[in-house]
């Protein structure tokens, strides 16, 4: 029940936001912040009720399931176990973060961007939560359309470009994969007659090779446009770039996640054989989007695409690790979703910040900055650090696991995945340069240093990426037992 | 006939009497809030007489009509989509020179051309309603007064329409010399029975289905669609876009279930070409155009290609059930875009031009949030996203043509679809343009066209999110599917 109440709050909030705005545009903000922190609270009570007995014990944390349309065997069916609520709790922590960011840059219309950010946040807990592949579609598809109108209509100055060409590229691979879950729920129903789109009934439906490889491209690719891996990531710079801040941190620290998340849950578990044989030309695309993405981020001039392509290059470690399918390598991956969450959405704010007072984002404008913003350079070098795989912090638990668990698989590729953290400290250590450090722009003089709000959003978001650099254990703990339940899903 | 055929027919009796009487009274008294709501009252007195009616069903009613579920239906949404552009109507006539009731006496007449064609399974009484509806049609077209650009419209769609139906004719004679029948059942079972005969089968059929696609407006059939569209008032824009097809659509289903399906190769392979091409031509005209009339009109066109789907689906005789509820669902979710989309044109009109041209929709979220808010529905729903009917409706396209293996039609209609979000999403995009100062086409609210276009929007959204209603409702039509 408590996961239908999170996209409830998340809805209502979002209304309520949209319509107090109405005579106090200033109150839209905290009425979606007290239904996030409502949420937020719901769900660490799930948290704490949900102890388990053994380590190994894998919990349902929560569940919900109703008829919905019978004619095709279509439920509502939201299930909260341990891997949807590691990234339900990401998901509620970086919208809380979102919010913040964005407290004083949006102006225009606060109301009905509050709306919009909160019915992003909704459809990504129901992506996280649905176990039936036709709502789990609705709600892929449905978180589209608010992000769509943040970046066009609060985005920056090229946002038609941007945002027609993020809905396009999301749109057109995900009815790829609408075509693939009904061909699939048909295959079903042609071997059982039980026409379903039941995640728990799909498992180990009985399909020919050859229909398999399809269908399960078909998921592959939706998923590879959103995680996104080369070559169907050009959308990322763009839409990250033109994006209002809150938009980038929550594209950036949340919608990427999805696509993992749906490698993780369906691609695998649904297809093993299909997709174990396309092991190697995934990892493959899993080290170029490494490296490549490295190599891209070097080469930018603007503050947002470096980190764009940063992601790409940090998105490519999950890739690498859940093909690898091995505990180690799947559990590295979603350390490495949460940790990439938070130096991410991190470096966007501050992005997001530098772009507010200095109205560029040009990094051949700044230089110096630290003279100017002592504790905002701290903070940058900090998360610019835990970005390139700094030991005690999060990113690089998350990056040694993928490797260790891939360099079983395949040494070659874990090699070259492997310069990944060289080319990274390359991009990271430039960024810090060219923004913070160097000779003083003195027209730049004069520039606000991070505020106590700004600064606390930053301290707690590095309190989150030291704790799971010092003691990933819990989280690990919660992963653990759903990754092996995926794992041996697919098995005979 | 009996009192039984009189109630299976009730509906065309309400309508039909209702429209003598709208007649005389617009002889004694001219009075346009008097006409419009007359003639509402009478689509609405028939649309409720399809109640009674229904305990007789189905029924044959001489060898012309069938009365029957499936009739029934498309009576419904029909009758729906007549009320409809009857307030558009009034909301768009309003403030306009010259006297509006016989326009609404014509609009009434084609609605019953309509229905009559829905209920038959015999070529004499299919041309009869068509005859009925086009030629109600080419007057609605041209009745503004002023410019010269309906006029226009309503010559091109004459005089095409009038070529369409001679091919029609033409291919009903050849189908008549073959079978000596006018009944559908005979012209399809001639093809196997009949092997002499058969090129004047196939080439009957030929011009019977390039007659139909006009009426469909399918590539390569297209042209006049979206000169007529612009042209024609926006009401009756949207009044052919539904009623028109819908109606030719019911007239489909009745042809190739009728008989043993389409089993005749060529025939397949040339309407899946046609659907295919519409598909992927319609969507890509339409993002070349800056008229928002014409975006809907191409957009029509592949959305009838999309429908093709359903249709040809049934070929495969397996899914026979599948098909037909595929297109039935699919034909209820586009009335229902359709008419809120080009309700909303005739909303934001003004009394001397259409709001055709993309202008007049910029920054309309900020001006009239309600109005924009319904048509993003409608446009998300034309675009396949989710929680609208148009994603149900595409699902079940999907669904059908994943059962009847027709890949290369679904790959159209994926890459038709993606073509598709790129021009919707421009008009969205237009819509949230920052507010200038000036302030344009302001009009009045007005009250009853704003209510249905609020009731269309609702209805696109509750049935993408619960659509068990509908999905109900077609069952029935379909198992209660008479001849």
């Amino acid at each position: 029940m408590i996961t239908a109440w999170l996209i409830l709050i998340l809805l209502v909030g979002g209304l309520l936001a949209a319509l107090i705005a109405r005579w106090q545009p200033g109150a839209s903000r905290w009425v979606s912040l007290l239904s996030l922190l409502l949420a937020g609270y719901g769900l660490l009570e799930v948290w704490l009720a949900g102890q388990p007995a053994t380590p190994s014990e894998q919990i349902i944390y929560a569940s919900l399931s109703a008829e919905w349309i019978p004619r095709f065997g279509i439920q509502v069916l939201l299930v909260m176990d341990g891997l949807s609520l590691l990234m339900v709790a990401l998901t509620l922590f970086l919208g809380v973060v979102a919010v913040l960011s964005s407290w004083t840059e949006i102006e225009h219309r606060a109301g009905f961007f509050q709306l919009n950010l909160l019915w992003i946040l909704a459809g990504v807990v129901g992506v996280f939560t649905a176990m039936d592949l036709f709502l789990f579609f609705l709600f892929w598809e449905v978180m589209l359309v608010p992000m769509y109108f943040l970046i066009a209509i609060w985005g920056h100055e090229d946002r038609a470009y941007a945002a027609m060409k993020f809905f396009l590229f999301t749109q057109i691979s995900s009815l790829l994969m609408l075509f693939a879950i009904i061909g699939l729920a048909f295959a079903h129903y042609a071997s059982t007659g039980t026409l379903t789109f039941n995640y728990f009934d799909l498992l180990g439906t009985q399909l020919t090779p050859e229909l398999a490889t399809y269908l399960m491209l078909g998921f592959f690719i939706a998923f590879m446009v959103k995680l996104p891996g080369v070559p169907f990531h050009t959308w990322l710079p763009d839409a990250h770039t033109q994006a209002p801040t809150a938009g980038s941190v929550i594209l950036a620290g949340i919608l990427l996640k999805t696509g993992a998340y749906g490698l993780i849950r369906f691609v695998l578990p649904l297809f093993p054989d299909a997709a174990l044989q396309f092991r190697w030309p995934a990892m493959l695309l899993g080290a170029v989007s490494i490296v490549y993405g490295g190599y891209m981020a070097f080469a930018q001039t603007d503050f947002k695409r470096l980190v764009a392509y940063s992601s790409v290059s940090h998105m490519g470690f999950v890739l690498l690790g859940v093909f690898a399918w091995t505990q180690v390598a799947v559990q590295g991956a979603v350390m490495q979703m949460i940790a990439h969450g938070f130096s991410t959405a991190a470096l966007f704010m501050i992005a997001g910040a530098l772009q507010q007072r200095l109205h560029t984002r040009e990094m051949a404008r700044m230089g110096g900055l630290w003279m100017h913003a002592p504790r905002m350079g701290a903070i940058a070098l900090f998360f610019i650090v835990a970005s390139l795989g700094m030991p005690g912090l999060g990113n690089f638990v998350g990056e040694f696991m993928v490797l260790l668990g891939a360099f079983e698989i395949d040494v070659p590729l874990t090699v070259a995945a492997a310069l990944g953290l060289v080319v990274a400290a390359v991009y990271g250590l430039s960024l810090m340069q060219r923004t913070f450090q160097g000779p003083p722009n003195p027209e730049l003089a004069g520039m606000r240093d991070f505020g106590a709000r700004e600064t606390g959003i930053m301290l707690l978001m590095a309190a989150g990426l030291i704790w799971l650099g010092v003691y990933p254990q819990p989280v690990l703990e919660v992963s653990g037992p759903v990754v092996e339940m995926l794992r041996g899903a697919g098995a005979p | 006939m009996n009192s039984a055929d009189f109630l299976a027919m009730l509906p065309h009796l309400v309508l039909g009497v209702a429209i003598v009487l709208l007649m005389l009274v617009i002889a004694f008294i001219r009075n346009h809030a008097l006409t419009a709501t007359l003639t509402a009252l009478s689509m609405l007195a028939s649309l409720l007489a399809i109640g009674p009616s229904l305990e007789a069903l189905p029924r044959q009613v001489t060898p012309l009509y069938i009365f029957d579920a499936f009739g029934a239906y498309f009576t419904g949404l029909i009758l729906i989509a007549g009320i409809c552009t009857v307030v558009f109507s009034y909301r768009y006539l309003q403030g306009r020179r010259g006297d509006p009731d016989e326009y609404y006496l014509l609009l009434a007449i084609a609605t019953f051309g309509a229905i009559t064609m829905v209920e038959t399974t015999h070529f004499a009484a299919f041309l009869l309603g068509l005859e009925i509806l086009s030629i109600s049609l080419y007057v609605l077209i041209a009745y503004p007064e002023e410019g010269h650009v309906p006029l226009e419209a309503g010559v091109k769609y004459l005089v095409l329409s009038g070529v369409a139906s001679t091919t029609i004719l033409f291919g009903l004679a050849l189908l008549y010399n073959a079978t000596g029948s006018m009944a559908f059942q005979a012209a399809e079972r001639a093809l196997t029975d009949q092997p002499n005969y058969e090129v004047y089968v196939v080439a009957g059929n030929i011009l019977v289905f390039g007659g139909l696609a006009f009426k469909l407006s399918l590539v390569p059939f297209h042209m006049w669609t979206p000169d007529v569209y612009q042209g024609a008032p926006a009401p009756i824009s949207g009044f052919i876009a539904t009623v028109s097809k819908g109606a030719v659509v019911a007239l489909v289903y009745r042809y190739l279930i009728g008989g043993d399906g389409l089993d005749n190769d060529a025939l397949v392979t040339a309407l899946s070409a046609i659907a295919i091409a519409s598909m992927v031509i319609g969507n890509l005209l339409a993002l070349m155009q800056r008229d928002f009339k014409r975006i809907l009109a191409y957009s029509s066109i592949a959305h009838l290609g999309y429908l093709m789907i359903a249709l040809l689906a049934i070929n495969a005789l397996a899914t026979l059930d599948f098909a037909v509820e595929a297109g039935l669902i699919y034909l209820a979710a586009y009335f229902a875009m359709t008419l809120a989309a080009f309700g909303i044109v005739t909303l934001l009109s003004s009394s001397e031009q259409d709001a055709g041209d993309l202008e007049y929709y910029e920054g309309l979220f900020w001006r009239q949030p309600w109005v924009a808010g319904v048509l993003t529905i409608t446009l998300l729903s034309l675009a396949g996203i989710p929680m609208t009917v148009g994603f149900i409706a595409k699902f079940y396209l999907f669904g059908a043509g994943i059962e009847g293996s027709m890949y290369t039609l679904l790959w159209a209609l994926i890459v038709g679809s993606a073509i598709g979000i790129f021009y919707y999403l421009r008009v969205i995009f237009i819509m949230t343009h920052r507010p200038e100062s000036t302030l344009r086409n302001e009009r009045p609210v007005a009250r009853g066209a704003f209510a249905v276009i609020c009731l269309l929007g609702l209805t696109v959204l509750a049935f993408g999110v619960y659509p068990t209603p509908l999905i109900v409702l077609v069952g029935m039509a379909i198992s209660g599917m008479g001849g």
